[in-house]
C-alpha cells in the first residue's frame, strides 16, 4: 500500500508545498495596494491615471492567463494547482473591476455620457466592457454552494465563457494601443496557445472512439 | 528677425579668414571646457538664450521632469519612458541637416550653423498628443520660416517633407523584429504651414539645448497640430510638389490624416478628442479639460484652411 502509494505520487510529479489559499490573495493584491499607494504619493511618472489603469487593466490579463494554464500544467507537467484557481479567478474579477473603476471615475469624472459613447463607438472599450460582463455571471458563481445549486456539467459549461473573456482581453489590449508593439502580441499568443491547447485536446478526444474496434 | 541678405558685403570681407578661424577654434575650446565645467555627468545640456515671444502662453508650465521622461519617440521604444532611458545612445554632435529639392540653395547646414543664423526665442506652446493628454513647454528655437527662405525654394514647391535620423545602432527602436512604423520617421507640412510665424524648429527647452529624448538636436514644433507632426532629431527638409508620405498617415491612415489638427470636433477612430488630461495638473485625480479647436491657435491659423471640410482633412 505504501509503495503503491509513493509510486502513485511520484506519478502525479511535483510534491508541491501546499499554502493558504488566503495567501494567493495576499500576494495577488500587492500589485494594487502598491499601484494606489505609489499613485496617491507621485511615482507612477508623469500620467499617473494612464499608469494605473493600464497597469491594473494587465495585472487583470495575467492573472486571467494563470488560471487558463492552471488545467495544461496538470495534464501535461503534473503540477495541480487547482486548489488555487478560484482565487485566482477572483483576482481576474477583482483587477478587472479595478481597471474598470479607475476608467470610469479617474479617467472619464464619471461623465456618462462621454463614458456610453465610447462603449457605442469605440471598439476596444465595446470589448473591454463585454470581457468585464462575461466576468460577473462566473464572479457570482464561484462558490461551493453555487456548483452545487447548478450542477457540476451546467457550471463547467458556464465557466467556459472564461475562454470568451481571454480572447476579449487579448482584442482589447491589441486595439488599445498605437501600431503593432510586441507586448500584446505576446499576450495575444499565450492567450492561443492556452486555448489551442484544449482545442486540439477536445478534437483529439472526439476522434478517439472511432480508432477503437467497433 | 530676418535682415540677412540686405548687404552684398562678403563676410570675408569685414573680418579676415584667419581672425575668424582663430575665433572659432578659441570658442570650440572655450565652449567645451564650459560643457566639461557644468556637467560632469557627461549629458549634454547646454544653456542657451533666447529672445521672449508674444507668441508664448502664459499658461502654467509642464515640470521639466514630466516633459523630458514622458515622452513618444518610437525610435527608442514604444513605451513612453523608454526615450528617457535609451535616447543618450544617440550622437548628436556633428549633426548636419540636408536641406534638399525644390530649392534654389541646397545645402547641408550643421546645427552649429542653424542655431546661430538665427535669433532664438523662447516659444511657450500648448503641446496636445493625439493620445488625449497635453503639456505646456517652453521650447527654444527659431522659426522654420527662416531656414526656408535661406534655401529659397521655387515657386513648384508646394509642401515640405522632414526626415528622421534613420540609425539603428543608436536606435534601440529601429532593431526590433516587428518595425512599429516604417522607418525613417516622416513628417510633411504644407509650405503655408511651414511658413506660418507660429512653426518653429525648436534646437532647446527649459533655457536649454534640447534633451535627446525630445527630439535633440533639432525638431519640429507646430502648436496647433497633434504632437506627432513634431518630427524629431531632423537630418533632412525636402522641398517637394506633391504631399509628402508621413509615418503615421501610412501607418494607419484612418486614423492619422496629413493635416493632424487638434479638433475637439473629429474624433480619433478609437477615442474621443473633446477632452483632454494636462500632465502634471493633479496627479491621479487630473479632471480633463476641454479640448480647444487648432489647440487655441485658431485665431493664428484658422484662416490656413478656409474652405476645407476638416473632418476629410484630419
Amino acid at each position: 500500500m505504501a509503495d503503491r502509494a509513493a509510486v502513485q505520487g511520484a506519478k502525479k510529479g511535483f510534491a508541491l508545498p501546499q499554502v493558504p489559499k488566503i495567501l494567493v490573495y495576499i500576494v495577488g493584491f500587492v500589485p494594487a495596494v502598491w499601484l494606489f499607494y505609489a499613485g496617491i504619493t507621485d511615482q507612477l511618472g508623469a500620467d499617473p491615471m494612464r499608469y494605473l489603469e493600464q497597469a491594473l487593466g494587465l495585472w487583470a490579463f495575467r492573472f486571467l492567463i494563470a488560471t487558463l494554464a492552471v488545467t495544461p500544467l496538470r495534464q501535461l507537467f503534473s503540477i495541480n494547482l487547482l486548489r488555487y484557481r478560484r482565487a485566482l479567478g477572483l483576482l481576474v474579477f477583482y483587477y478587472a473591476f479595478l481597471h474598470l473603476v479607475t476608467y470610469t471615475v479617474l479617467d472619464q469624472g464619471l461623465d456618462f455620457a462621454a463614458i456610453w459613447a465610447d462603449i457605442v463607438k469605440r471598439p476596444y472599450i465595446t470589448i473591454g466592457m463585454a470581457t468585464f460582463v462575461i466576468l460577473v455571471p462566473l464572479a457570482l458563481t464561484s462558490t461551493n454552494a453555487a456548483i452545487r445549486r447548478m450542477g457540476g456539467q451546467a457550471w463547467a459549461r458556464l465557466h467556459r465563457l472564461v475562454y470568451l473573456a481571454a480572447i476579449g482581453a487579448a482584442l482589447h489590449f491589441i486595439l488599445v494601443v498605437k501600431s503593432w508593439p510586441p507586448e500584446p502580441m505576446i499576450y495575444a499568443a499565450i492567450v492561443i496557445v492556452l486555448l489551442g491547447y484544449r482545442l486540439v485536446r477536445s478534437l483529439g478526444r472526439r476522434a478517439e472512439p472511432r480508432r477503437r474496434p467497433a | 528677425m530676418f535682415i540677412r541678405r540686405s548687404s552684398d558685403i562678403l563676410p570675408s570681407e569685414i573680418t579676415p579668414r584667419e581672425v575668424y578661424l582663430n575665433r572659432r577654434q578659441w570658442m570650440a575650446g572655450a565652449a567645451g571646457l564650459a560643457l566639461a565645467a557644468a556637467l560632469p555627468e557627461g549629458l549634454e545640456a547646454a544653456p542657451l538664450s533666447a529672445a521672449k515671444s508674444p507668441f508664448s502662453t502664459d499658461e502654467k508650465l509642464t515640470s521639466r521632469e514630466d516633459v523630458t521622461s514622458y515622452n513618444n519617440f518610437y525610435e527608442f521604444g514604444v513605451d513612453k519612458s523608454d526615450p528617457a532611458k535609451n535616447a543618450g545612445k544617440l550622437k548628436t554632435s556633428p549633426w548636419t541637416v540636408k536641406v534638399d529639392g525644390l530649392v534654389s540653395r541646397p545645402q547641408e547646414i550643421g546645427i552649429e550653423d542653424l542655431i546661430k543664423s538665427s535669433t532664438l526665442e523662447e516659444r511657450i506652446y500648448r503641446m496636445r498628443c493625439v493620445e488625449g493628454w497635453s503639456m505646456v513647454i517652453p521650447w527654444v528655437g527659431f522659426p522654420l520660416a527662416n531656414l526656408i527662405k535661406r534655401v529659397e525654394p521655387l515657386g513648384s514647391a508646394k509642401y515640405v517633407a522632414f526626415e528622421t535620423a534613420n540609425r539603428p545602432d543608436e536606435m534601440s527602436g529601429l532593431r526590433s523584429v516587428f518595425p512599429v512604423l516604417d522607418w525613417p520617421y516622416r513628417e510633411g507640412l504644407r509650405l503655408d504651414e511651414a511658413m506660418h510665424p507660429l512653426t518653429i524648429l525648436a534646437v532647446g527647452l527649459y533655457g536649454e539645448t534640447l534633451p535627446n529624448q525630445n527630439g535633440a538636436p533639432i525638431r519640429l514644433v507646430v502648436p496647433w497640430k497633434y504632437g506627432f507632426k513634431g518630427i524629431k532629431s531632423i537630418t533632412r527638409i525636402s522641398f517637394v510638389e506633391r504631399q509628402p508620405q508621413t509615418a503615421w498617415n501610412k501607418q494607419a491612415p484612418n486614423e492619422y490624416g496629413f493635416y493632424a489638427n487638434v479638433n475637439p470636433n473629429v474624433d480619433h477612430p478609437r477615442w474621443s478628442q473633446a477632452t483632454e488630461r494636462r500632465i502634471g495638473e493633479g496627479g491621479l485625480f487630473t479632471k480633463r479639460r476641454p479640448t480647444l479647436m487648432f489647440n487655441g491657435y485658431a485665431e493664428q491659423v484658422a484662416s490656413l484652411y478656409n474652405g476645407m471640410d476638416l473632418r476629410k482633412y484630419y
